[in-house]
């Protein structure tokens, strides 16, 4: 709890003591590159082969005359834009840009240069942890949007390849049934998590104390926490916006 | 002028910082000695607001730091330029950027002025041609006067510096030590130095507290630290040989 307390505070003060505007539209446009652009490789390749291993075993799983081939990747669809994409994504994310954020924090911590900042007046959390969420927030839902059409494309060119089912029945079936919702419920997964992940590193960074031990430690908890807030996030956001699925 | 006032400072039930008050004037060296892990880097935070003391204040020209709000204690550090230990360079930044950070954020000024009073401070330091080097392609020396020109680059009322001869040779220890002195009297700040370097006591030392196991047992100049019959202090400067020689001449 005392945690949570700190982590509250610390959240609320990236929003006082603000700089001027201008001084943080390129630090975002800096993480924007850090924390998006710098991850789509990586989820790209995860992403497609999602696609394409959802696809394989959805089709050796559904295999009944009494279940039409399109099915299959009616299934992949909505894996993918329900759970696959925006949650797989985040724990991809949690690892690559979470680490990151903690070490770069956590090193800046024991080399003072955050007290730096202190002392010239500028109030180091909202100087430096606001642009990574704001960036974060930005860049996530793009990389989610990424990883859905690379996911649901890979399972296309795996099922042309490999024959589990015709790439017309793959193109008819991610037609079928299609609720925009779905879409949107990704998109609101995606700014959570982006804005989850971020915030956690950037506090378990912030306030690493002792040397370099402790900020391997701080990276490895950044991960750990921001992996069990995402699946406890999901849990909520499913829970509370599943229903909206069905109207 | 910095006033402390009846610091003291605990941390997890350990009192660290026993009611210290000092006075530190404007155009001189004002130096906090002590051995290591007395609680002068502590007293040096306190006195920044980087850590809250427990009890006493810290006043600036008259203005309380402590317990001014947020509006006015960003006032105060903006006034203030720190050196600290390791120089607290921004690793990604190059030489001109650490430099120019202060400027950027806290200034409107136009590119090519902030370009002219980067290079001037750089100059200051005797540090020429090394705008576009990262901090970890200079030497230790020269991150330290890399963080003096950062420092002095906002034109401070205040400079506080964290152990400037801390892990360099003599001849560059001396060189920061006559740095700091000069710049003190140029601009005629309040520059309050923590160290436990002797050289750069005897050298730059116009006034001096010296504190043991968190207590101030002493304060003066350099010419009256020879004369001094506090047991704590006389073990602490004449710890080494060549001081001791030096005492009996």
């Amino acid at each position: 709890m005392k945690s949570l307390g700190k982590f509250i505070i610390f959240v609320g003060q990236l929003f006082v003591r603000r700089e001027s505007f201008r001084t943080y539209i390129k630090l975002i446009f800096d993480e924007c590159v850090k924390v998006g652009y710098n991850s789509v490789f990586i989820v790209a390749i995860v992403s497609a082969f999602i696609g394409a291993v959802t696809t394989v075993q959805t089709a050796y799983n559904l295999i009944s005359p009494l279940i039409a081939d399109p099915i299959i990747a009616l299934v992949v669809r909505d894996m993918t834009l329900l759970e696959l994409a925006p949650t797989i994504t985040a724990i991809v994310y949690a690892g690559k840009v979470g680490s990151n954020l903690a070490g770069e924090l956590g090193t800046m911590r024991i080399t003072e240069q955050i007290d730096a900042l202190e002392v010239m007046g500028i109030n180091a959390t909202s100087y430096l942890v606001l642009p990574k969420i704001i960036g974060s927030v930005i860049m996530f839902p793009l990389l989610v949007i990424l990883a859905a059409f690379i996911s649901i494309y890979g399972g296309y060119l795996t099922a042309m390849f490999t024959g589990v089912i015709s790439g017309t029945d793959y193109i008819l079936g991610i037609q079928m049934d299609f609720i925009p919702f779905q879409v949107t419920f990704a998109l609101i997964k995606a700014v959570t998590y982006g804005f989850l992940v971020a915030s956690i590193s950037s506090y378990k960074g912030f306030f690493t104390v002792g040397g370099a031990l402790e900020v391997g430690k701080s990276s490895t908890g950044a991960v750990t926490s921001s992996c069990i807030a995402i699946l406890v996030a999901d849990f909520l956001l499913a829970y509370l916006l599943a229903p909206l699925l069905t109207l | 002028m910095i006033e402390v006032h009846n610091i003291s400072k605990s941390f997890d039930g350990k009192q660290i910082l026993f009611d210290i008050s000092a006075t530190f004037e404007k155009g001189k060296n004002n130096m906090i000695i002590g051995a290591s892990g007395t609680g002068k880097s502590v007293l040096l935070k306190c006195i920044v607001g980087l850590i809250k003391p427990e009890e006493g204040r810290v006043d600036f020209d008259k203005r309380d730091f402590t317990r001014a709000n947020k509006e006015l204690q960003t006032q105060i550090r903006r006034e203030m330029g720190m050196l600290f230990q390791g120089g607290a360079l921004f690793d990604s930044s190059t030489v001109e950027q650490n430099v120019m950070f202060p400027l950027d954020v806290l200034t409107k000024m136009p590119y090519e002025e902030k370009l002219e009073r980067v290079n001037f401070c750089l100059e200051r330091v005797g540090l020429e041609n090394v705008n576009k080097k990262m901090p970890s392609e200079i030497s230790g020396g020269m991150k330290k006067r890399v963080g003096i020109a950062r420092a002095i680059v906002n034109q401070p009322n205040y400079l506080f510096c964290d152990e400037p001869n801390s892990g360099l040779d003599p001849q560059t220890s001396i060189r920061i030590d006559n740095l700091i002195n000069d710049i003190t009297k140029e601009y005629n700040i309040t520059t309050v130095v923590v160290s436990h370097d002797m050289n750069s006591v005897i050298e730059m030392g116009d006034n001096i507290i010296f504190i043991h196991e968190g207590q101030k047992k002493w304060d003066g100049s350099k010419d009256d630290i020879a004369e001094s019959d506090v047991q704590e202090l006389n073990d602490f400067v004449f710890a080494s040989k060549m001081m001791k020689v030096m005492k009996n001449r």
